[in-house]
């Protein structure tokens, strides 16, 4: 299957704790540059933690505290030296909802790119243009930049937030159960969406749906309990995973 | 079954507690609905003195001594006596009049036989309109003045400063409440300043009047101590609490996503709160300030105390101005029941009501509406 490519991302006994409780145990993992990359596992099992540490979104909950590191391309991203804005700027997020800003549609993909600086209304235009068509979204909002995002569909509203996430060009795309507000027509776009921008970024998926992490990822990891039991191929995973409780959740057994 | 299932449904209970608990409730909230129109038409009724000429002769149109000594024809014609040039035969004006007074008459037979003296005859001749609109306030004298443009310009320029003060750092405030402040500080913070809110406004007034005034003088070297700026100023510690409490739970209400969605792109803390939470909140943040400003032309304490109450038609932000809501409280103790001056101070009145509600009804309808509109794409 795929062939392998530069390590993006490798987190070396990471952990996470909310106050006294410990959300992540040790998890130490490798992924690859431009590839798709899930984490399955049962609800409050850590994975969205995890994928959360990795643009540090958890610091703004008070309690969080972590040991270990979270390395991109060789960088710890919690040493103190780190800017979390501009680390945020590199690995770009989507949320489980949609949030557009309460701002017309051009406005809300403009937005990032104003943040990083001075830049012409020529380029902004060019790269809106661009990132809305990667997005998909394109054809559908061409004639109505300037209307309000909140009067889009839900399936328009996600495309919309991953245009905007990937209008700033980040390195990493990390998606918070991108479709679980969505219905399958707006979920099949997204997944084909993924497939697309794997070309550029290098993308974390955390999805309940394990049809869905079977059809869009490379590489899959099972959390359970606040650990990796265990990340491999997509296909070994959902073929011959080697540990029982990944079997027993990818068979439907619990979860 | 289906025929006791039918039994018990069509036996219709009377749940006469209920029933007594909810008339209760009815004819409490008529009657204070009641007392509030109760009011309203109090206040309309006695402000439409003016134009009914119903009004009890006031300390000002009380005849002075011998007519022949003060009224004399020649000096009624002149020409130069502005007052009495601009309404010669003025019919409208008859209102305070004596039943012997006729302007018909009046035109034949000239003023010989008026009982009022001249200056007197004079305000009557002006319409009231003209005494309104005029530049002068002076409603105690042989000829007086109701001139509201003063009391206005007052209050438009007590208010203006207030806002200029107290907009921005109640919305500064809030902001910074809401988003910046740790959690420890923001539960001190919030409570603090809506105590302010609670604040007897006479201890505000008096601070301004001893304290605020005096160093704003010699800071400044203001001629004047009390003037425009430190009765806005009074203004202003009465209008924050408003601004910052509307403000914050505008603020505190936009869903907290908007702040993750906007850092996970890489904004900062400070790019959130101005371009995205404060954008998203505006609604109520404008709706705040609308409230801010009917409180401050409203305030009547503070404007009494602090502004030095002279009625003076400038632009000037260091001279004394005069607000429409003092000029009640400070004049309707010592006015004549039913005269002129007092249906105008019920006017003054119904200005300040119709004013407010004019704010409330453009905050309800226009602004909130519109804003949603634009930022919710509803």
């Amino acid at each position: 299957m795929a062939k392998d490519n530069p390590i993006k991302l490798r987190t070396e006994n990471f952990n996470v704790y909310y106050g006294s409780k410990r959300a992540l145990h040790n998890v130490s993992t490798e992924i690859q540059a431009n590839k798709v990359v899930a984490f399955i596992g049962p609800s409050g099992c850590g994975k969205s933690t995890f994928l959360r540490s990795m643009n540090r979104m958890n610091d703004l909950i008070d309690t969080f505290r972590s040991e270990g590191e979270i390395e991109i391309d060789g960088l710890n991203i919690y040493d103190k030296s780190v800017d979390v804005v501009q680390l945020r700027n590199r690995v770009g997020m989507v949320f489980q909802k949609s949030i557009p800003f309460p701002k017309s549609i051009y406005e809300n993909v403009a937005f990032g790119l104003r943040l990083a600086g001075k830049i012409s209304k020529s380029e902004i235009d060019g790269i809106i243009e661009q990132s809305l068509k990667r997005a998909a979204l394109w054809d559908e909002i061409k004639d109505r930049l300037n209307d309000s995002a909140m009067g889009l569909s839900g399936g328009q509203q996600q495309r919309l937030c991953i245009a905007r996430a990937i209008a700033v060009n980040p390195e990493i795309l990390l998606m918070d159960e991108p479709c679980s507000a969505l219905d399958p027509i707006s979920t099949a776009k997204v997944e084909e969406l993924i497939a697309e921008l794997k070309v550029d970024y290098t993308i974390v998926i955390v999805t309940h749906n394990m049809q869905q992490a079977a059809r869009v990822s490379d590489y899959t990891g099972f959390f359970y309990m606040g650990n990796m039991v265990e990340f491999d191929r997509t296909r070994t995973i959902f073929t011959s995973p080697s540990k029982k409780e990944t079997e027993d959740y990818i068979t439907g057994r619990f979860g | 079954m289906a025929e006791s299932m039918k039994n018990t449904l069509t036996k219709r209970k009377i749940r006469w507690g209920e029933w007594i608990a909810e008339t209760g409730i009815k004819v409490v909230a008529g009657a204070s609905i009641l007392l509030i129109v109760l009011i309203f038409i109090f206040v309309f009724r006695e402000a439409a003195g003016i134009f009914s000429g119903k009004t009890v002769k006031s300390e000002n149109v009380r005849p002075i001594g011998s007519t022949d000594e003060n009224s004399k024809p020649e000096e009624y014609s002149l020409p130069d006596d502005t007052d009495t040039a601009t309404n010669k035969n003025g019919t409208k004006a008859e209102s305070n009049s004596p039943d012997v007074y006729n302007p018909e008459i009046e035109e034949i037979k000239k003023p010989a036989e008026t009982p009022v003296s001249e200056a007197v005859a004079a305000s009557q001749n002006r319409s009231i309109w003209e005494n309104l609109m005029s530049k002068v306030w002076q409603p105690v004298g042989e000829d007086p003045k109701f001139g509201l443009l003063p009391l206005f310009i007052g209050t438009a320029k007590a208010t203006f400063v207030a806002i200029l003060i107290g907009a921005p750092l109640g919305i500064l405030a809030a902001v910074y409440s809401a988003f910046f402040a740790k959690r420890w500080l923001r539960e001190i913070i919030k409570p603090t300043i809506e105590i302010l809110a609670g604040f007897p406004s006479v201890v505000v007034g008096f601070f301004c009047l001893m304290i605020v005034a005096s160093l704003m003088q010699s800071l400044f070297g203001l001629e004047y101590r009390l003037n425009a700026l430190v009765g806005g100023f009074g203004l202003a510690v009465a209008v924050i609490p408003i601004i910052f409490t509307i403000t914050d739970d505008a603020l505190t209400s936009v869903p907290k996503t908007y702040r993750e969605a906007s850092l996970a792109l890489g904004a900062t803390e400070w790019e959130t709160a101005f371009k995205v939470m404060l954008p998203a909140a505006l609604p109520g943040v404008v709706a705040a300030v609308l409230l801010g400003i009917g409180r401050a032309f409203g305030e009547t304490m503070i404007a009494l105390m602090a502004t030095g109450n002279a009625a003076i038609f400038s632009g000037s932000f260091t001279e004394p101005v005069r607000t429409l809501a003092a000029t009640i409280g400070a004049e309707m103790g010592e006015v004549i029941w039913g005269s002129l001056h007092y249906n105008i101070l019920f006017f003054v009145g119904v200005l300040l009501f119709i004013i407010s509600f004019c704010i409330n009804l453009v905050t309800e309808l226009f602004v909130k509406k519109r804003l949603a509109r634009k930022f919710q794409g509803v």
